[in-house]
């Protein structure tokens, strides 16, 4: 016997970049060629107004933007048209200047502007289209077929919906610019901010796995977590009049949470992503007694354990019994919800795609949400070792952080050596959703710390 | 080659040591340290850290409060247990590491080309065909395809055929030693800056936690760090044109002082605000002294941008007085006293005695800039509130990002002085009182306010301001109210006015009656029975004349009553004003608009204030600001340890999830020659399969594609 490596043929022709260059489309180039086109305008306008490390986002941001456009197609059709209809919002807004910048009063009475291109106005279309999408998909369990125009329907509204919500988000950061000096920023400051970035990521995250795996019908379940995030946005709007630009408190100031809050909302979209593919996963595949238990059992126990007790023993105040049973009633409402989905699973299940699909989303958006939510993690550190003198305090937020990264490091362990699947890995990721949504939300409720930046 | 997650097998002759070091090693075990981990952490987040031990005892009760103490769970992060799990991690990720990369490094090198040809129909991923082309060509074809695909491999001739062995993507186990030896770095890193070296440090130098007062410079070495400390997280204060050398670190029992290689000057500090009264800038105008070179160095710290000298990082943390100067001007609450002037510094206390009662003056804070909403969340419109639906609530909120349908009415109102006031006994009330008057449903107010204890919300005195936009016209009146020839006197001109010219024979009761009003609002006559009254409600003000009323009057005359008696007060209380202007040679005020205005919330400060909780209210006659910038200097060599493991770990997680490693084996034979001899057709056996540490939809799709093209023109 003789071994040989194929050495002279590694000299052929390498693989990789070549093709990858090579096989690109006249429309790709088009694409790169206005990327870096509107780049090098923007860098030319602006850059004095930036210090260094933002003009290197910003020309970091360039391949990233060409790269995500030829990974997925659609997405250049997403960006030309957003950029598209923000300049013209811009346009619009630039016919009339006041003391500073554009007189913004014009959202008042220009036509689009005022119902649609303003950043509230498209956002708020953002939640119509979202609460549309949603219903659309959930029709779509009654049809016969498994793609029928129900689905198709929601899809396109989900796509309508992220268009908007991206428009709004870009002329939302116009319109910080023509308040006045100093004022303006990115919109991913505040808890407003963050949850349309939440919203249109979450979808963007499933549409690309719903075109990946030609399924529509996890669209009920995704779109679901997302109307819940535009419910509370709209009550936070309504309620608390959080839809206000706020300027920059000095520790925001930062070219740092330009990378820090988008990463960290990719890694909370997509695990809430796989979180409702996990549901659609147990509704399928676990038994009618497991799924009894586990949605309407359990959650009810650990909910209702306590305020018994309170009730019992005392210790809340009137407030407190207030508030825990708002919260008990949300809660109630979810495992409502619960209810009916395992009473209609038969119609649901006929839809839901093979446990084996199911199962590679969940991994997948899993891995993409602990990939970034690592380097949030990471960039959070390095942004608080500047801000607050230290990279790591303890601070509530920080820990919940680190909890939400340490639960997801497990998940994947046991999956990728251990070979965790089934429902079980599907039950934990179900579970995943409570850790992530106390880290986002119930840390600025119920914790305080350093991280208040988004207090309810 | 998978990673073994068993721990590792030593040879050691007892069996406690070979179970102990597998069970360390092992992944079981590290997965529960990891959740012990998180357990802790969300307690450490649930029961706030490193509070004084009385907050807790308020929160849990004496006895959990005690049991929490001695467990840790007041500071998780740095008693020993946790930092013990934290070194078993460490230990144990390192002994993982160690197992595994003997191993890694062994698969890196090799192409495991000696698999036999039998064994790749056991395979997940396997195929194979017979072919039309010889052998020669088969190989060609699918060396080239697989060259061009970016696999790497190794030929193997063996006697019955050809075996290609192939692999990609062996990045993903370098990933594996990158991920996890980040942790250790990490830990290690965040061990080396923690609370842990700190207390090592004092305990090989012998020094000790302070727990006592006084200046900085008198406390003794013993609980004093040199410079050279390596590691250190402390606060510096340092007050506008002076400077500072010793830095503050808090510890569990007390503070250490941590001596720095150098001084800082603070020449200014800066803040600033936007028009929302939100802070925009904080900053620091520094001069860095050092002391071994004499070099001054000036810096700029701001949030976010630290200033670095010798190792030592500088952060802006927060601000604070740094002894301003106050000139206070007390107004006596109580009859007969008279107007004095106080100075002190903030920070700084002084007695203060009013005839045997002593008290002392606590300067605790100056602010010199107040931004209040001060529209009252009322509706602008004036529309009814019921008829607001949520469509039109909605409908708000459209247009531009820069406005809230809710119009604030945000006004900086002027520098705020607090201060304590405590007496013999050790209790104190706290203060705050403004120096301007702000405006205040049209009428322009000095906001006093006080509370008794730190958890209440101020209660404030809202005190009319003068035609001179003073306080002394109230003060006067007030005093005119306690002093009973002035009342008499303002009874008897209230009297004289106010009787009707045809009847003369009211005059007498008239004024009696204003008397018994203003005396009764003074408190100087009892409103009803003493022992009805609780002794420690003051019976005077509005409530006083209510009383009297609900005592002596029959309650179908009392709206009636009251609507007089109020008038009378009214207007006794105006000619007791103008009386008291009379005396401090002031011209009489007319019966308008601004005076009437003034009157009403006269007459209701006068009636709260008989319920203010001092003899004495302080106004802020002057001041001169002086800042101070309250700085984090740290030194954490443990920092670039961190760093590194940081972005080891990003490579490392993306190199796990995303570089998939597969390896590939073709084996290419002649086909068995048959009895129709090379006529069958088929020429060539061609046999594959593709090993892979993690089964995906996608990686079942490549090989698809793979086994199509390699095995392509099968017959």
């Amino acid at each position: 016997m003789n071994t040989t490596t194929l050495k002279s043929l590694t000299l052929g022709r390498p693989s990789g970049p070549v093709g990858f260059f090579s096989g690109r489309s006249a429309f790709d180039w088009l694409f790169a060629a206005l990327v870096i086109c509107g780049g090098a305008f923007a860098f030319s306008k602006y850059a004095a107004a930036m210090d260094v490390y933002e003009r290197a986002i910003l020309i970091g941001a360039l391949p990233v933007a060409v790269l995500l456009g030829w990974f997925w197609g659609a997405l250049r059709v997403l960006m030309v048209g957003v950029a598209a209809t923000a300049l013209f919002a811009i346009s619009l807004y630039n016919r009339q200047l006041d003391g500073f910048g554009a007189d913004l009063a014009q959202a008042e009475h220009v036509f689009m502007l005022k119902y649609f291109l303003s950043s509230q106005s498209a956002i708020m279309w953002m939640s119509v289209l979202f609460f549309m999408s949603t219903t659309f998909y959930w029709i779509g369990f009654a049809a016969k077929t498994e793609q029928n125009t129900a689905v198709r329907i929601g899809s396109g509204m989900a796509w309508a919906a992220v268009f908007m919500a991206l428009t709004g988000t870009v002329v939302r950061w116009f319109e910080s610019h023509q308040i006045g000096p100093d004022i303006g920023h990115i919109p991913v400051s505040n808890l407003y901010e963050v949850f349309v970035l939440f919203c249109w990521l979450t979808a963007l995250f499933y549409l690309y796995y719903e075109q990946h795996y030609r399924i529509k019908s996890l669209g009920a379940f995704v779109m679901l977590v997302v109307s819940c995030a535009v419910g509370f946005l709209i009550w936070y709007t309504v309620a608390r009049e959080a839809s206000e630009i706020q300027p920059l408190v000095p520790a925001l100031q930062s070219w740092w949470m330009k990378l820090h809050v988008p990463a960290n909302f990719i890694g909370y979209g997509s695990f809430a992503l796989s979180a409702m593919v996990a549901l659609a996963y147990v509704l399928k595949n676990s038994t009618t007694r497991a799924l009894w238990t586990g949605l309407i059992g359990v959650p009810g126990a650990v909910i209702a354990l306590p305020l018994i007790g309170f009730a019992l023993f005392g210790g809340l105040q009137a407030d407190g019994m207030a508030a825990a049973a708002k919260a008990g009633r949300m809660v109630g409402g979810v495992m409502v919800f619960f209810a009916v989905t395992i009473l209609a699973r038969r119609w649901i299940n006929a839809r839901t795609p093979s446990a084996e699909i199911a199962d590679d989303v969940m991994y997948k958006s899993i891995a993409v949400g602990f990939a970034f939510f690592t380097i949030a993690t990471i960039l959070g550190a390095f942004w608080a070792a500047e801000a607050w003198g230290g990279y790591w305090s303890w601070d509530p937020k920080e820990t919940w952080a680190l909890i939400v990264w340490l639960n997801y490091a497990a998940w994947l362990h046991m999956r990728l050596i251990k070979g965790l699947r089934g429902t079980l890995s599907a039950w934990w990721a179900l579970t995943g959703l409570v850790v992530t949504s106390f880290a986002f939300l119930g840390v600025n409720m119920f914790l305080s710390g350093l991280h208040s930046y988004g207090t309810l | 080659m998978t990673i073994s997650t068993t721990g590792i097998e030593v040879r050691a002759r007892s069996r406690g040591v070979r179970d102990s070091v597998e069970l360390v090693s092992s992944m079981r075990f590290s997965i529960s340290l990891l959740t012990v981990i998180c357990i802790a952490a969300v307690i450490g987040t649930v029961v706030k850290q490193h509070e004084p031990f009385n907050n807790y005892v308020n929160q849990f009760g004496p006895f959990w409060a005690e049991v929490f103490a001695r467990v840790g769970l007041t500071t998780v992060y740095s008693v020993w247990w946790f930092l013990l799990i934290l070194a078993f991690l460490v230990l144990s990720t390192s002994l993982c590491i160690a197992r595994n990369v003997p191993k890694i490094i062994h698969d890196l090198r090799t192409y495991k080309e000696h698999v036999r040809e039998q064994a790749l129909a056991s395979f997940h991923h396997h195929g194979q065909a017979e072919l039309a082309e010889s052998p020669a060509q088969a190989f060609d074809r699918i060396a080239a395809l697989l060259v061009h695909g970016g696999w790497k491999a190794k030929v193997q001739q063996r006697a019955t055929g050809t075996m290609i062995a192939a692999r990609r993507g062996t990045a993903n186990k370098l990933g594996y030693i990158a991920a996890h030896s980040a942790i250790v770095l990490v830990c290690l890193g965040g061990l080396l800056d923690g609370d842990l070296i700190v207390r090592l440090q004092m305990a090989l130098q012998g020094k000790s936690s302070y727990t006592g007062g006084g200046m900085m410079r008198d406390v003794p070495a013993a609980y004093r760090l040199g410079p050279n400390t390596p590691t250190f997280r402390a606060n510096l204060l340092v007050p506008e044109g002076a400077r500072a050398s010793t830095a503050v670190i808090s510890m569990q029992d007390g503070v250490v002082l941590q001596d720095l290689p150098f001084d800082v000057e603070l020449k200014k500090f800066i803040v600033d605000y936007y028009d929302t009264g939100m802070p925009k800038l904080f900053a620091s105008e520094i001069v860095i002294h050092d002391h071994d070179t004499g070099a001054a160095v000036p810096a700029l710290v701001k949030v976010n941008e630290p200033a670095f000298h010798r190792g030592v990082a500088i952060y802006q943390s927060s601000f604070d007085d740094g002894g301003s100067a106050l000139t206070l001007r007390g107004v006596p609450m109580s009859a007969g006293g008279s107007a004095f002037k106080v100075d002190g510094v903030v920070g700084g206390s002084t007695e203060i005695s009013n005839g045997d009662a002593k008290m002392t003056l606590e300067f605790t804070g100056l602010r010199v800039i107040n931004v209040e909403n001060l529209s009252g969340n009322k509706t602008a419109s004036g529309a009814d509130v019921r008829k607001v639906d949520l469509a039109s609530t909605l409908g708000e909120h459209l247009g531009s990002g820069a406005k809230g349908s809710n119009k604030k009415e945000l006004r900086n109102i002027g520098p705020s002085v607090s201060y304590k006031l405590r007496d013999a006994a050790g209790q104190a009330r706290e203060f705050n009182n403004y120096m301007l008057p702000v405006e205040l449903d049209g009428q322009r107010v000095f906001l006093a306010g006080a509370r008794d204890k730190p958890d209440q919300e101020m209660r404030y005195l809202r005190i009319p301001a003068d035609a001179d936009d003073r306080i002394d016209g109230w003060v006067r009146l007030r005093e005119g109210l306690l002093d009973p020839a002035l009342r008499a006197k303002a009874a008897t001109r209230y009297a004289a006015i106010a009787t009707p010219a045809d009847k003369p024979e009211m005059a007498a009761q008239l004024g009696t009656t204003a008397l018994r009003a203003l005396a009764l609002f003074a408190g100087a006559e009892p409103a009803k029975d003493r022992a009805a009254g609780t002794a420690d409600v003051p019976q005077a003000g509005l409530q006083a004349i209510s009383q009297f009323i609900e005592s002596s009057v029959p309650e179908a005359d009392r709206p009636r009553i009251s609507d007089v008696l109020l008038r009378i007060l009214n207007g006794s209380l105006f000619e007791l004003l103008n009386l008291t202007r009379e005396n401090a040679g002031l011209a009489p005020l007319k019966a308008e608009p601004a005076t009437q205005n003034f009157m009403t919330q006269a007459v209701l400060s006068l009636s709260d204030s008989f319920f203010y909780p001092a003899p004495v209210l302080f106004e802020l006659d002057q001041f001169k600001q002086v800042q101070a910038s309250v700085f984090q200097v740290t030194r954490a060599p443990g920092k670039k340890l961190v760093y590194l493991g940081a972005v080891l770990l990003i490579v490392g997680v993306f190199a796990m999830l995303y570089i998939r490693e597969r390896r590939l084996w073709v084996w290419i034979t002649p086909a068995a020659i048959g009895p129709e001899g090379a006529l069958s057709g088929a020429a060539t056996k061609v046999a594959t399969a593709l090993s892979t540490t993690r089964r995906t939809l996608d990686g079942d799709a490549e090989f698809d594609e793979l086994k199509r093209s390699i095995l392509k023109g099968s017959s």
